[in-house]
């Protein structure tokens, strides 16, 4: 149904949206509105330094002055969450960016070539598929060091054969599609073609996989710091701070393993929530 | 996928612009590059898979920065004490040969020295694969039965349906460190049912210890099961051959097993299998969390340590699981939706 993705229809896709506002987006979006105000307004309000404590007051509970108490070596556990907020959500997103333009790129030039291309590039992504993503990025800091950048790259790469592949599904059957084929009879450049025409009708799949990547990048990078392995002490970060938590946790303050804990799981079940919604757009589009 | 077997419109197409020149050595060819295709596809892909896979990890690990000899050298190297100890871990010899002598070691067994630990990887493996094997397999079977109850009940049962949705949206973004954190404080803390640490010994022991952490293991994927399973068996029970068999009078079990079930296999297999996969990676972060000595923690010791050797082996190990389990994956593919017998069309 390739006539729907043209411009024309593109109102009644607006007032459809105008009409019904979707209670699911609302939520995903008063999630992620807050989540950004607690990662750039959550430390100026809470008054405190994220890596300076207070040693007077190390491991005490949640109190007026420090809504979620203080950690082992005193430092509120509020600024920290929110301070690490920017860590562990930015982070995962330049990978899932830099995996899907990369996958976007692979999956262009497969479906528009094909024969051996396709079946070369097909074949290196089964070899980095052999790896799971955890996997990869602990060999990456066993290589580096420990650290962010590392398991960073390690994951955008890791990540691109799951984004290529759905990307290459879609853009192989939108190659020999009647309006790309009348692309290249009306004589434009075959750049043009496949970067113009092409490249929009793999951007719902594209969109679609990266949401859902987005959450389990973070869980994963989140995971590694948790194992101590990459955001180094004193920075603040979720996972870090999961990990740095659990002897408080044992000693009855579970709140500096737990508010992270919470975040992360909140943050991830909105991007879930959201990729089925770009799900559901994309089979009312079919 | 291109692997040697060719659609059959691909066949004529090749002997027409052959002009009739030689079409029955052609033919010949093609069938029995045809006959070879599951050797390729099930046995030799695979291989070669795993051999450029375990290339990969072993030039990364050796061309990267750092002195692998930094630690056994101690803090006043000489350049003599260097060589000894260079020439002892065949180091000095060129890289290809040095991965040449590892993998031939591997297959027989031996998976190298460890520098760092002083001892042979697979005398410090070996201990721990049963403990991280058994914290697998109980997640596995946690995540499995799990999985398929909740979908069915989900399924079938109606009323469940929007609380099998809620729990198990909420499940699949828990990650198993938190998922580890939330279970200590209710089960070790508040409750002091379950042990903080460790794995145990003997049988029962052992399954008593490795509760929590298999519980933190399976929840991620147990909820993922149940999500696919669910929207897989959604699909397939309001297909019009299901409304066929049930407008014939068959009783509703049959119709679930015969003609829901077996049709929505296809998906709760491949997240089924790839879940086994993901548990034996994920074992790094529960091991870690609850303090096992297992496979999993040893590979972050190692991680951290520059170990390389012992790096090497088991993401060695993790890496050929991997490709074994998606090749079974494929082929067990097959057997349940013959649709899928052309090669890639299961991906």
């Amino acid at each position: 149904m390739t006539t729907l993705a043209l411009p024309s229809v593109l109102p009644r896709g607006a007032r459809e949206r105008f009409r019904s506002v979707d209670p699911v987006a609302l939520v995903v979006g008063a999630v992620c509105a807050l989540l950004v105000l607690l990662a750039v307004v959550g430390p100026m309000i809470s008054g405190y330094d994220s890596q300076t404590g207070d040693i007077l007051h190390a491991g005490e509970g949640p109190s007026a002055a420090h809504w979620f108490g203080t950690d082992a070596l005193g430092r509120d556990i509020f600024t920290r969450a929110a301070v690490g907020a920017r860590l562990s959500l930015v982070a995962p997103a330049v990978c899932v960016l830099i995996a899907a333009a990369v996958a976007t790129v692979l999956a262009l030039v497969s479906s528009w070539f094909g024969g051996w291309v396709d079946t070369a590039i097909t074949r290196g992504l089964d070899i980095v598929f052999a790896f799971p993503s955890l996997l990869f990025a602990l060999i990456a800091i066993a290589i580096f060091g420990t650290g962010i950048t590392a398991p960073v790259i390690a994951l955008s790469i890791a990540y691109v054969p799951y984004l290529a592949r759905v990307a290459r599904v879609t853009a192989r059957r939108e190659r020999h599609a009647a309006y790309i084929t009348a692309g290249t009879l009306q004589g434009l450049a075959p750049s043009r073609v496949a970067i113009r025409h092409l490249l929009p009708s793999m951007f719902p799949v594209i969109r679609t996989q990266a949401t859902i990547m987005y959450g389990s990048c973070l869980t994963d990078l989140a995971g590694i710091s948790f194992l101590g392995l990459g955001v180094q002490p004193p920075v603040a970060e979720w996972g870090s701070m999961v990990n740095e938590g659990r002897t408080a946790l044992l000693d009855g303050h579970p709140e500096e393993a737990l508010f992270p804990g919470l975040l992360i799981v909140v943050t991830v079940v909105a991007f879930n929530l959201l990729a089925e919604r770009f799900a559901l757009r994309e089979d009312r589009v079919k | 996928m291109a692997t040697p077997t060719l659609p059959a419109g691909t066949v004529t197409s090749t002997d027409d612009r052959a002009g009739g020149g030689p079409p029955s050595s052609g033919r010949a060819l093609l069938a029995s590059a045809r006959r070879l295709a599951p050797l390729w596809r099930w046995v030799l892909l695979p291989l070669l898979t795993m051999l450029i896979a375990s290339a990969v990890v072993f030039f990364a690990l050796a061309l990267a920065p750092g002195d692998p000899l930094a630690q056994a050298l101690g803090s006043h190297p000489t350049a003599e004490s260097r060589a000894l100890l260079e020439a002892k871990y065949g180091l000095d010899r060129p890289l290809v040969v040095q991965y040449l002598s590892w993998l031939s070691g591997v297959l027989h067994g031996d998976f190298g020295t460890s520098i760092v630990q002083k001892a042979s990887v697979w005398s410090l493996i070996a201990p721990r694969i049963s403990v991280t094997l058994s914290l697998v397999a109980y997640a596995g079977v946690l995540v499995v039965v799990g999985g398929l109850a909740s979908a069915t009940l989900g399924t079938m049962v109606k009323p469940l349906g929007p609380l099998v949705t809620v729990v198990s949206a909420i499940g699949v973004a828990v990650p198993a460190y938190v998922a580890a954190s939330v279970l200590s404080l209710l089960f070790v803390i508040q409750l002091g049912w379950f042990p903080a640490l460790g794995a145990g010994d003997g049988l029962g022991d052992r399954l008593y210890h490795l509760t929590l952490p298999a519980i933190a293991l399976a929840i991620g994927w147990g909820s993922y099961l149940s999500q696919v399973g669910r929207a897989a068996l959604r699909e397939e029970s309001d297909r019009e051959h299901v409304e066929t068999a049930r407008a014939r009078g068959l009783s509703a079990g049959t119709v679930f097993r015969r003609h829901v079930l077996r049709n929505a296999a296809v998906p709760i297999v491949t997240v089924s299998a790839l879940a086994v996969a993901a548990l034996v990676v994920g074992a790094t972060v529960v091991e870690t969390a609850f303090g096992i000595d297992g496979l999993g923690s040893f590979f972050v010791t190692a991680v951290s340590n520059k170990d390389y050797a012992s790096v090497e082996a088991v993401s060695l190990l993790l890496v050929v699981l991997f490709v074994l389990l998606t090749t079974a994956l494929d082929a067990v593919h097959t057997l349940l939706d013959p649709r899928l017998r052309t090669p890639g069309a299961s991906r």
